[in-house]
């Protein structure tokens, strides 16, 4: 009875583990399975080249989604990033003990915050000021790149202080020892040392500005052109589902799907270059 | 000319004392500003109410309603199938290429956007299952987005039971079974609790994977096939047609208070794992 | 003899930790392993109760005999010998949960239910540990808040539980204080009149207080074994020698 007991939770939780996978396998092989008959229809070089996008009229070019997905994402690294390094270096190392326990739950809020919730807080703050203080329509790439700037904080900060406290002791004391000052040692120990984990961190905040919808819809402008300026509107992959998928049917679907791929094989190619840096992580 | 040290230490870390500071002003800039502009708004009517012409009046009762139970449906199907992962994951293999896969997967899935799960639940539940429009379609939807979240946490937490407890076990006569079910998930637990409790939370804010699959009525729902309007689907209408700039603020203000209410629970749980381990 | 071993050979993936190895332990004695880290000591006691078979990549040959009956066959339960092998490892491992919990999880994986019986068993295994008198008014306590020393003893209670007819002890007292290694000590010498005890001392100072038989390893291989009076003062290998009078390494 105990054998079979013994054979039986193994058994269980293997099935439970291929059932799981398999949902996720499955998610893969279905958006690619509707996707890809789109892209073999139009052509790959017309669908990521075309520089127009007109459903009605049979044009299914995204490469205007595709720039404004990439501009969108440098702008929100830009401002999120550096201010992210800060805020783990902030946490791990010069915090007083007091801030950091506010700090820490603070940042867990800011990640919990509803996107859509980000999204208006931009449309009602950042896009009026935007708008009186440069000129243009306030939606569009700054606006989007400032609100995902501020979403892209709590993974970036919460995976780089990670792996700075994951650092040994000796690194600190050692250079410490040395006579070096505390700056001294963050800049020319502690950062180096945690580097892998750090660059990981940054690729995984960025994989989160690509995917980010919702806020993104609400302040980006939408319009599927070419920028010229930064305070032009744009749209972005995620943003051409979320706002085409409830009404689309036949080709214009699967062109939709054909976006998620394209969406999806920028994600694969983000997350996998940040597990190359987690694993490398060496000390 | 070289700086001193002591100079640029002093500038670095004005710099770092700065920047954190202002995240956290961002923080409470986005709070106070929906709370003070929303919570005049939250009445017992606003959440009991029914929304009616489109959500211009009435509460968002039906919206409150049709969060947790598209949650609850995600939590339901997700927690098993994601625990049981992490259990075979942490517990039944030996570290080979197959579960490195397996992990590499459940990591990458983690990232994919909330909107290709969407994308996956329109086309999938909703019009290949032929489940509709409903809560039962929003929930499977999330309980996919969510699971490679709860494998990780659940994984993370039963590898960070000493491996004393299983060797203790097993010294002690325990089979892999017993020593799982009396050692080692006692201890991981809390863990696993607090992975399944932000899991909650990324539901009920979750936006884009919701409207595509679970609707947009405002009726009460019926039964888990029923169509439903989340509160963060809501808020975004109400928003973004112009509907009502009051009820907007109202719904997002219980939206943050709903969020903050389970961050402090998920807390609350590591707390304890912490004091217990002591 | 208690437990026979026949040329066992241990090896964790290439290396190969214990070399054909042959050794008997009598009961109702106290047999001491010593010998400098790395020897093979530890490996060689997670073999007798099979602990090994949890290390990945570990292969293990020869035979091992527990009452003349191998402990590798098919038909042994591998529960059923850890049961009868009890081992107490070098670090406390109490289980988070209070003293009693700790006493009674392993009757309770047997199956044992009825709270009376419970208790019985664990003030009996408590007063052989020389822990009860510490510890009955206080036994729902959280077993991490014991001292160290009193861990440990928590940890010999909860195999004496089990009624094993072996207790092993693989360097049990290596960080505890000196009163409680005494108190240890004491309930070894009189847990021999009951069980078998197969000892992984710290220091060779412990074999010599308290063991009848001392075996001595090295770099996998057993060098010699005897009475303690004998191998203590006539040892017939100059290593054995060598490291019994602190002269080694």
């Amino acid at each position: 009875m105990r054998k079979f007991k013994e054979n039986l939770s193994g058994r269980i939780f293997f099935i439970l583990a291929l059932s799981s996978i398999s949902a996720l396998a499955l998610i893969t092989v279905f958006i690619f399975i509707k996707g890809v008959p789109f892209i073999a229809e139009v052509g790959l070089f017309n669908f990521l080249f075309g520089s127009s996008w007109a459903p009605d009229h049979g044009e299914y070019g995204i490469l205007p989604m595709i720039a404004g997905t990439f501009i969108v994402t440098f702008g929100a690294a830009l401002i999120g990033i550096p201010i992210a390094l800060c805020c783990a270096v902030f946490l791990a190392e010069i915090a007083p003990a007091w801030l950091r326990n506010l700090f820490r739950p603070a940042i867990q809020l800011l990640a919990g915050i509803p996107s859509v919730v980000y999204g208006f807080w931009g449309l009602v703050f950042i896009v009026p000021f935007i708008m009186n203080h440069f000129g243009g329509p306030g939606v569009g790439i700054l606006a989007a790149s400032i609100i995902l700037g501020i979403m892209i904080l709590p993974t970036v900060i919460s995976i780089s202080e990670v792996s700075i406290l994951a650092l040994p002791r000796q690194y600190k004391e050692g250079a410490l020892a040395l006579g070096l000052t505390h700056w001294q040692t963050i800049r020319s120990v502690i950062l180096p040392s945690a580097k892998s984990g750090i660059v990981a961190a940054v690729i995984l905040g960025i994989g989160r500005a690509v995917g980010e919808t919702m806020a993104v819809i609400m302040i980006v402008g939408n319009a599927p052109a070419m920028p010229r300026s930064i305070l032009d509107p744009v749209r972005t992959l995620t943003t051409n589902i979320g706002l085409e998928m409830n009404y689309a049917s036949g080709l214009h679907e699967k062109a939709l799907f054909a976006t998620g791929i394209v969406l999806f094989i920028i994600i694969m190619i983000l997350n996998a270059s940040a597990q190359y840096f987690t694993r490398k992580r060496s000390f | 000319m070289r700086m001193k040290p002591q100079t640029s230490e002093k500038i670095a870390k004005t710099l770092i004392w700065t920047a954190a500071l202002s995240v956290l002003v961002v923080l409470v800039a986005i709070l106070v500003y929906i709370l003070l502009k929303g919570l005049p708004h939250i009445s017992w009517s606003f959440l009991t109410e029914i929304p009616r012409s489109m959500g211009r009046e009435g509460g968002i009762a039906s919206t409150i309603v049709g969060t947790l139970l598209v949650s609850f449906v995600a939590i339901i199907i997700a927690v098993p199938f994601g625990i049981g992962t992490a259990f075979y994951l942490a517990e039944y293999t030996r570290e080979t290429m197959v579960t490195r896969f397996i992990r590499f997967s459940a990591e990458s899935l983690a990232a994919i956007p909330s909107i290709v799960y969407g994308l996956f639940g329109l086309s999938f539940f909703v019009i290949s299952l032929h489940i509709g429009l409903s809560i039962l379609a929003g929930g499977l939807t999330l309980a996919f987005m969510i699971l490679p979240t709860i494998i990780r946490t659940s994984e993370e937490a039963i590898l960070a039971v000493p491996q004393s407890y299983r060797e203790t076990s097993f010294s002690l006569g325990g089979t892999k079974w017993q020593t799982i079910r009396k050692s080692v998930l006692p201890s991981a637990i809390q863990g696993i609790a607090n992975g399944i409790i932000l899991s909650l939370g990324r539901c009920v804010a979750e936006t884009a994977a919701v409207f595509l699959t679970a609707g947009m009525t405002l009726h009460m729902a019926t039964s888990i096939l029923a169509p439903t309007r989340t509160m963060a689907v809501h808020f975004y209408l109400l928003a973004m047609e112009g509907i009502s700039m009051d009820n907007a603020y109202g719904t997002a203000a219980l939206l943050i208070i709903l969020v903050f209410i389970i961050n402090v629970g998920a807390n609350a749980f590591v707390n304890k794992a912490m004091a217990k381990g002591k | 003899m208690k437990i026979e071993i026949q040329n066992l050979n241990v090896y964790y993936g290439e290396k190969q930790v214990i070399q054909d190895l042959s050794l008997q332990i009598p009961r109702n004695e106290i047999l001491s392993i010593i010998g400098p880290a790395n020897s093979g000591v530890t490996t060689l006691l997670r073999s007798l109760n099979r602990l090994v078979d949890l290390t990945p990549g570990c292969r293990v040959e020869g035979s091992i005999l527990l009452d003349g009956e191998s402990i590798f066959d098919e038909e042994v339960s591998v529960t059923e010998l850890r049961r009868k092998v009890g081992m107490v490892f070098e670090i406390p491992a109490p289980l988070p949960m209070s003293i009693f919990d700790n006493i009674a999880y392993g009757p309770r994986l047997k199956g044992t239910k009825n709270r009376q019986k419970l208790m019985d068993v664990a003030e009996e295994s408590l007063r052989l540990a020389a822990l009860w008198d510490e510890t009955k008014d206080r036994l729902k306590m959280p077993a991490f808040k014991l001292s160290g020393g009193q861990q440990q003893r928590l940890c010999i209670a909860r195999v004496l539980a089990l009624r094993p007819e072996v207790i092993m002890l693989d360097r049990s007292c290596s960080g505890l204080d000196p009163i409680s290694t005494a108190k240890i000590e004491d309930s070894l010498v009189q847990l021999k009149k009951q069980f078998t005890v197969v000892l992984a001392p710290h220091n060779v100072q412990q074999a010599g207080r308290v063991s009848d038989r001392v075996a001595f390893m090295l770099m996998g291989k057993l060098i010699e074994d005897g009475k303690n009076s004998e191998v203590f003062s006539s040892p017939k290998d100059q290593r054995t020698n060598d490291y019994i009078t602190g002269r080694f390494g």
